[in-house]
């Protein structure tokens, strides 16, 4: 068999396979909301904080 | 003067009083609490990411109640199973980065939230939870706790979860896909004819290409046949007959082609032309995901209510549920959602949502309430009449109006052309056969499918989606939000444009004050002022930023009889503000309009009057309209500006007051009849008939966050002024198009001598589609572009 079927084969396999995870990233809702994540990504040194001063105040917000 | 600074949470100046805490001003206790909360937290960094970001809470007592009818929250949750929670609340306060981080954090704030994510451009959050822990009603409190009160109404609960249409993005990457591969394997075959290798391999290339434009024939380009067919039902040639047409042919000829190995067929074009195709679709396609244009009342309704049982409890009611009979507990700035009767207490009610008029209505006990009016003083308890829908109000929604669709009886330009289009194509089509027949029979088929398939109106079917599609999105830049493009067509044919008053042409909430009376000195006014910043009444917010420059004293014994007035006390003076019974001043001479009066220990001092105070430039814009427009003003409220309005307007304006809902859309139904394409512009419920009916509904907001009724376009109150401008520059974009469409005739007929002929080879239609495509894209983009400049 002539390389250029083994070349068109890996090809099209390779552009397949990027074609199905733009699908299934659309299909995902990646593209629903293209602003927050924008955002949301320079956060996310903040985020990382010590959670120990959470406990204190959950009771007090269940008196609601 | 004391030192006005703006509050640390909210931004709002701080005058006398500021609460200091943590060598911050904060305006209110409520702000100083949502920091406390913040800082006790961790979640100060709320304050590092954008200066005030915060809104003070609001009074939250009994608003969430509902939420512990569990019917009611399971309803409202997205996901419910076990020990997980989900929800999606809508939450209009959503404005900068630091809202996103902040309500993502909320799990710093109650472990029971698992997780919650922000969507910024339709401002809503989506909370994880444990119901276990923590109840949706905890939840809402939470948020309206830190300045993020969620907006939950009738229409979260009765709509099905609408799914997302992604096909268009599907029906896009599967063209775009299969047009760069089938171009790359086509691309040998344009210039090396005979070559050794390549006709080795020439019909395992032709059928890999054939095999990618299936998905694109069968799938992408599904939605012109659908169209095209509809249109023939309808005996319409609209743009997608050619369309389909021309698609179908290039797919058949190709075929043929690689079949009986002709020719290597026309599959990159057939390809590259369904993708530009549906990439002018998406582009024309400009949602606002934190706008609605289909809004009804249901939007506005609350979806509980609280209903006093046989035992004089309460209880949460869904608003769909109250039967006739049902006893109901209005609190104040509650929304009546039944037409009914009151029982006790007493009712101001401010119907400016339903009839324009701005002052509120004032019932006794055993009157006729109807529907869709606000409570503004104080708990009522009611007796219903009629459910909801049954309602006066609700009843307008079932005038036939609401179900026919303004998009299907309107020709476009595009296909308009389309019509003359398809016929001479077919033409030229049929004669060039007929010519061959005798000349040359065997070239007889190919110039036909060759003349179908270089006609094709790619560039043609483009000009009006990118022209439109970057004009939605300048005016969306401009706060000129507009529904499709379809609506700007319409907008640049308009001959007529009809006003509201209330609200449109006049600024909500702001009035001109005048006053009437002994003059006040510096310390009365200053005392006055005082007294005012106690007070919620909408009156007094409006008089307390009238009067400027006066400091503010502390005061003793702050009382406010709902619905009358306050009265209050400094060192040995006692002020009291209100209606003309509450100062004792009867004799005073009551006119129509609406004023303060103001008593000073034993003399009444003066009152101050409210007149509407119409947006700036009104006058402006419509002497700019009156050559070219019919203008009419609609009014639901009484005729006591008429002579105001008709001073500063243009002597052709049409002035009608008091008129109904319906009867504003059997105006302009009428005027439609006598074949006038009518603009209306409006905002409150009232005119959501009116709004419908004509063939361009623009809704003015003073906050395009809160709701507009169901419209074509959302303009915000700001740009009113610019309305004219934003109208010659829709017409600018149809000159455009007709200019672009010339131009996509150039190449057409440059295409045609090609086929007519019986030269089209594949590397022409290859060159010719894409060519003019990319040429109409980059004309009407850059001359939307060159036009809209004026409008900053």
């Amino acid at each position: 068999m002539s390389v250029i079927y083994l070349l068109l084969t890996i090809s099209i396999v390779i552009a397949v396979f990027f074609f199905v995870v733009f699908i299934l990233s659309v299909k995902s809702g990646q593209f629903d909301d293209t602003y927050t994540p924008s955002v949301r990504m320079l956060f996310d040194d903040e985020l990382v904080k010590e959670k120990d001063q959470v406990q204190k105040t959950t009771s007090k917000n269940k008196d609601e | 003067m004391t030192d006005v600074s703006a509050c640390f949470h909210c931004g709002d100046p701080c005058e006398a009083d500021a609460i200091v805490f943590d060598k911050k001003n904060f305006c209110c206790n409520g702000c100083k609490i949502v920091f406390e909360i913040f800082s006790e937290n961790d979640l100060s960094g709320y304050y590092d990411l954008q200066n005030f970001p915060g809104a003070s809470p609001k009074e939250l007592e009994g608003k969430y109640d509902f939420l512990d009818n569990s019917a009611i929250a399971d309803k409202l949750l997205e996901f419910n199973d076990g020990g997980a929670q989900i929800i999606t609340l809508y939450i209009p306060h959503i404005h900068c980065s630091s809202c996103i981080w902040v309500l993502e954090n909320l799990n710093k704030l109650d472990r029971n939230i698992k997780a919650s994510q922000v969507d910024f451009p339709k401002k809503t959050v989506r909370v994880t939870f444990n119901s276990e822990g923590i109840s949706l009603k905890q939840i809402a409190c939470l948020l309206g706790k830190i300045g993020y009160a969620p907006y939950i109404s009738l229409d979260d609960f009765q709509t099905e979860k609408i799914k997302k249409d992604r096909s268009i993005i599907y029906k896009l990457g599967i063209a775009g896909f299969a047009f760069g591969n089938v171009m790359f394997l086509s691309f040998p075959e344009y210039f090396e004819v005979n070559e050794f290798w390549l006709d080795q391999y020439k019909s395992t290339f032709r059928w890999l290409m054939f095999a990618f434009s299936l998905p694109v024939f069968f799938y992408s380009a599904s939605g012109y046949f659908i169209a095209a067919f509809k249109g023939l039902r309808a005996k319409i040639l609209n743009i997608d007959v050619p369309l389909a047409l021309g698609i179908l042919v290039l797919f058949v000829r190709s075929t043929f082609e690689i079949v009986f190995d002709i020719g290597s067929g026309f599959f990159d074009s057939l390809t590259g032309l369904v993708f530009f195709l549906l990439l002018g679709k998406y582009f024309q396609q400009k949602t606002y995901g934190f706008l609605s244009f289909e809004r009804d009342y249901k939007s506005y309704f609350p979806i509980a209510v609280t209903r006093i049982n046989k035992n004089g409890r309460e209880e949460a009611v869904q608003v769909n549920e109250i039967k006739k009979g049902d006893r109901l507990l209005i609190r104040n700035d509650e929304l009546i959602p039944v037409d009914s009767i009151l029982l006790k207490g007493k009712a101001r009610i401010d119907y400016s949502f339903v009839t324009g008029e701005i002052e509120p209505v004032e019932k006794e006990s055993g009157e006729k309430i109807f529907a869709g009016g606000k409570q503004v003083s104080g708990s009522i308890e009611i007796d219903t009449l009629k459910p909801v829908s049954q309602s006066y109000l609700t009843q307008l929604w079932s005038n036939q109006v609401f179900d026919s669709n303004k998009e299907n009886s309107f020709t476009s330009l595009t296909n308009t052309i389309s019509k003359y289009f398809t016929i001479s194509i077919l033409s030229i089509a049929a004669s060039a056969t007929t010519y061959w027949l005798f000349v040359q029979p065997a070239l007889a088929m190919n110039v036909f499918t060759a003349i179908l398939i270089i006609a094709c109106p790619c560039a043609l079917a483009m000009s009006a989606p990118f022209a439109l599609g970057n004009m939605l999105r300048i005016f969306g830049k401009l706060k000129f939000y507009v529904k499709n493009d379809q609506a700007i067509e319409r907008l640049a044919k308009a001959d007529t444009l009809i006003f509201d008053k209330t609200g449109t042409i006049t600024a909500n909430n702001k009035s001109l004050v005048t006053y009437e009376g002994t003059t006040l000195n510096k310390a009365e006014k200053s005392l006055l002022k005082s007294t005012l910043r106690t007070s919620g009444h909408p009156l007094s917010r409006i008089l307390y930023s009238h009067l400027n420059g006066c400091e503010l004293v502390k005061l003793s014994d702050v009382e406010e009889v709902v619905g009358e007035g306050i009265k209050a006390k400094f060192n040995d003076q006692q002020i009291k503000i209100g209606s003309a019974s509450f100062v004792n001043a009867e004799n005073i001479q009551n006119n129509l309009q609406t004023a303060v009066h103001i008593r000073l220990n034993k003399d009444y001092k003066g009152s101050f009057l409210f007149q509407n105070k119409y947006r700036e430039g009104l006058s402006e814009l419509f002497k700019e309209l009156a050559p070219e427009y019919q203008l009419a003003i609609l009014s639901g409220d009484n005729n006591g500006e008429a002579a105001n309005l008709k001073k500063i307007l243009p002597l052709k304006t049409s002035l009608l007051f008091q008129q109904t809902p319906e009867e504003k859309l059997n105006y302009i139904r009428q005027l439609q009849q006598d074949s006038y394409r009518v603009v209306m512009v409006g905002d409150g419920l009232n005119d959501a008939g009116a709004l419908k009916q004509s063939d361009v509904g623009i809704a003015i907001s003073e906050n395009v966050n809160v709701f507009s009724p169901a419209c074509d376009a959302i303009l915000e109150a700001g740009k009113f002024k610019e309305l004219h401008k934003y109208i010659k520059v829709a017409k600018g974009a149809m000159t455009i198009i007709k200019i672009s469409i010339a131009i996509s005739f150039l190449y057409n007929i440059v295409g045609l001598y090609f086929a007519v002929t019986g030269q089209l080879s594949p590397v022409v239609a290859a060159i010719l589609m894409p060519l003019s495509s990319i040429s109409v894209v980059l004309f009407t983009t850059l001359m939307t572009n060159l036009i809209s400049q004026k409008l900053n």
